[in-house]
């Protein structure tokens, strides 16, 4: 085994490696202060700050899918949906949306004098995460004994079909006049969060829901290093190396695989219902498929597999999406005399980005290390016994 | 008695067996109950006909319905006019065999593709998007129109038709080229993220070439205009055009890859790439090739799609890809018999769903249908062509 290549990550690498061992734990909580600061640095309104909201939901997504591909290895291309059913968890339970019932829990004196049915803040959220979890585990028995392509597939399909029931859920009854979904005029004037004494979320001011996003983000990272390194993300990386080998070492392939599928889809449905009451509205044409791509690429282009990987892929795509196509460059093309705007063909930049980062970087921004350990030395023995000499392999 | 069978003691090194990874067991039985029924084993073992009876249910059911309560054609008099009889179906399976044609023509680049590099090319109905733009490109240049006589327009069709296949042929191989050869020995994902991206890109091409909004093109071949009737089923000519490409050119496939020493290797590089070049085939040109072939079938689904739909769109490319790959799915992956069955079969739901139940909800009956084919047989109608599957 030839040593690893000296890239500056890998230098910085052995650098921390000669580090006391709390040292992580010090730049963990140094990194929390900053995050903590954020607002105060750089103004608590305008754009940036949305943007930063934004793109730390995107990545809780990107979290969640993270254990579906990366961990476990299931090539699932239908994630938006857990982003649509979380988003209608807070379009059905925090809004005016089903007029007809009355059902208030733990809501301010505003809200609890309107009709429909509201429920906390938090109790959205646990009902988002339980709704895509079960509904992750639907997506995922048909999928048990299918290969990885297929599995992308299924997924693939369910995703569009929850995307159609979502757009046309406006003809379909569920009694009393009221239907399944508002399509895409969208169910509006979705609560804010209520947390009485703690903080006061409106519109004017972004730094409320910025703590919240960063308390989640801050709770999955924790849940997904804590799960990854259980004997639960032992047994679903086994089934992503060899799913033959791992099953015959005892391990359950079907609680293994549907628990990948429940937690992942449950990330998905915390942050669509948070997205759902930050942006106030719940729209058919959000869940579209470009968005189970556009999680898809946070994944790859941080690492698959990788928590801090997808973590800075959720990030950097968010600041793209959000702040530096529209907000930075958006006139760019005009400019240079070209007659159309940035934002008109962002899913074409995105497409150029998920090329060149592929063929430059297939491992990622930030890889996990089993896979810089394939990628660096395993093909090399590759090539070599295809024929080629080899090179420093004994 | 028990107690002469024990099983010795294992060496202490060797650690338990594996317990359940934790959380909640309800879980995973919940799982375990839905895999290892008995009844889903039934089903999965007879899946073929399951599956059969599934595909044929729709047809059935509305063939039943018609002639029991009739459907109405219209209103005379003041009173609906009721028909008992199976001329509406009859309708609807032209028009689906018609749709089906171009779905198919699609559908035999992807499984070819998969067939030979294990890729779901992504951008593939986007090849066929930028097809029927082309197409609709030339027209102008050609001089095209409604006062074209009837010998100058089918020159000016044939002439349009070999440049676009030659355009969007090109094209496939250039996106394999750039974006999936550079990463043969990459992960399985790459590849199709990098698919996935060109798709976008090629979409923002056709964006910036035609705005966002569908475009109507000129109806060159008066596509609505009946051309004869049988049995009181009115066929159009748009369905006689779309046939009349797609026939020849399933036949002109088939030879190739059946018959000719191009289609051998294609063939052989598919069982195995690496025997094939041990036995001095070029792999590359072999996967290049494929790669021209299904993009230009694509570019004639292009012109065929403008000249029936007349009117083209930026996205139009991505539903047809999706219902392409369904068909090739349904077919049995790698498979161009299966591909051509698939895709007249997704063209018949197509149009059953359209005209009764909606169109706004066909997709979704589609994507049933493909999840159907998933649980009850992943190879398809007859059977996939694949290294996997052997």
């Amino acid at each position: 085994m030839s040593a690893l290549p000296a890239t500056p990550l890998a230098k910085l690498r052995a650098l921390t490696g000669r580090l006391p061992a709390w040292w992580s734990r010090v730049l963990a909580a140094a990194l929390i202060v900053v995050g903590v600061a954020v607002p105060f640095l750089f103004g608590s309104n305008g754009g940036f700050m949305n943007a930063t909201i934004i793109a730390i939901a995107y990545a809780v997504m990107s979290l969640g899918l993270n254990i579906v591909v990366g961990i476990a290895g299931l090539l699932d291309l239908g994630y938006v949906a857990f982003y649509a059913l979380g988003a209608y968890s807070v379009g059905w339970f925090g809004s005016e949306f089903f007029a007809k019932a009355q059902v208030h829990v733990l809501v301010n004196s505003v809200v609890s004098t309107l009709p429909g049915v509201h429920l906390n803040f938090l109790l959205i959220l646990v009902a988002a995460a339980l709704i895509c979890a079960l509904a992750g585990v639907v997506i995922g028995l048909p999928t048990l004994r299918l290969r990885g392509d297929y599995i992308a597939i299924v997924t693939l399909a369910f995703g569009e079909i929850i995307y159609v029931i979502a757009v046309n859920g406006q003809s379909v009854s569920i009694g009393g006049g009221m239907t399944l979904t508002a399509g895409n005029l969208g169910i509006s004037a979705v609560d804010s969060p209520y947390f009485p004494g703690i903080a006061q979320f409106g519109l004017l001011d972004l730094k409320p829901w910025y703590w919240l996003i960063l308390v989640i983000l801050l709770v999955a990272v924790f849940v997904n290093l804590r799960a990854r390194d259980s004997r639960l993300g032992r047994a679903w990386i086994a089934l992503r190396e060899d799913e033959v080998a791992a099953v015959s070492m005892g391990i359950p392939l079907v609680r293994t695989k549907l628990l990948a599928y429940a937690m992942g889809a449950g990330f998905g449905g915390i942050s669509g219902a948070f997205l759902g009451t930050y942006t106030t509205q719940v729209n058919a044409s959000q869940f579209q498929f470009g968005f189970s791509i556009f999680i898809l690429a946070m994944v790859i282009i941080g690492g698959l597999g990788s928590i801090w990987g997808a973590v800075t892929g959720g990030l950097l795509l968010g600041y793209i999406n959000n702040w530096l196509i529209p907000d930075v460059l958006n006139n760019l093309p005009s400019s240079f005399g070209l007659n159309f705007q940035l934002t008109q063909v962002e899913f074409g930049i995105f497409g150029f980005l998920l090329v060149i980062t592929m063929v430059l970087r297939p491992q990622g921004l930030i890889p996990e290390r089993r896979r810089r350990l394939e990628l660096t030395s395993v093909i090399p023995a590759e090539d070599a016994q295809l024929g080629s000499e080899p090179e420093g392999a004994t | 008695m028990v107690n002469t069978t024990t099983i010795p003691p294992g060496p202490p090194s060797i650690p338990g067996p594996p317990g359940r990874p934790g959380l909640p067991g309800w879980l995973g039985r919940l799982g375990a109950l839905g895999a290892r029924s008995g009844v889903l084993a039934a089903v999965r073992r007879s899946g073929h006909w399951v599956l059969i009876a599934a595909l044929a249910a729709l047809p059935v059911y509305y063939g039943i319905h018609d002639l029991t309560s009739g459907y109405q054609s219209g209103v005379a008099a003041g009173h609906p006019v009721i028909h008992h009889d199976l001329s509406k179906l009859g309708f609807n399976f032209a028009e689906g065999l018609s749709d089906g044609a171009i779905w198919a023509l699609i559908a035999i680049g992807y499984t070819l593709v998969y067939g030979i590099i294990e890729l779901i090319n992504f951008a593939h109905g986007d090849v066929f998007m930028i097809g029927s733009f082309t197409a609709v490109g030339l027209w102008g240049p050609l001089g095209l129109g409604f006062s074209t006589s009837a010998l100058g327009l089918a020159g000016g069709l044939l002439v349009t038709l070999l440049v676009t296949m030659a355009t969007t042929g090109s094209l496939n191989v250039l996106i394999e080229r750039v974006a999936y050869r550079p990463l043969r020995n990459a992960p399985k994902l790459a590849p199709l993220i990098t698919a996935v991206g060109f798709s976008f890109i090629l979409q923002n091409v056709g964006l910036l070439w035609r705005g966002g909004n569908p475009q109507s093109v000129a109806d060159l071949i008066d596509a609505q205009h009946t051309a004869f009737t049988i049995g009181g089923v009115p066929i159009l000519r748009g369905y006689l055009v779309t046939l009349a490409v797609m026939i020849p050119l399933v036949f002109a496939t088939t030879w190739f890859i059946g018959s000719t020493r191009a289609g051998k290797a294609m063939r052989a590089t598919a069982q195995d790439p690496e025997a094939a070049r041990l036995m001095g085939i070029n792999v590359d040109n072999t996967i290049s090739l494929t790669f021209l072939l299904g993009g230009a079938l694509a570019g004639a689904a292009g012109l065929v799609y403008a000249l029936y739909e007349t009117n083209v769109w930026y996205f139009q490319g991505f539903q047809a890809g999706l219902l392409a790959f369904t068909a090739a799915v349904m077919g049995g992956i790698g498979n161009v018999r299966g591909a051509v069955l698939g895709g007249l079969i997704i063209g018949l739901i197509q149009a059953l769903s359209d005209s009764r139940i909606g169109p706004q909800w066909t997709e979704a009956i589609v994507f049933g249908y493909l999840i159907a084919i998933m649980v009850l047989r992943p190879k398809g109608l007859l059977g996939e062509q694949t290294r996997e599957a052997g």
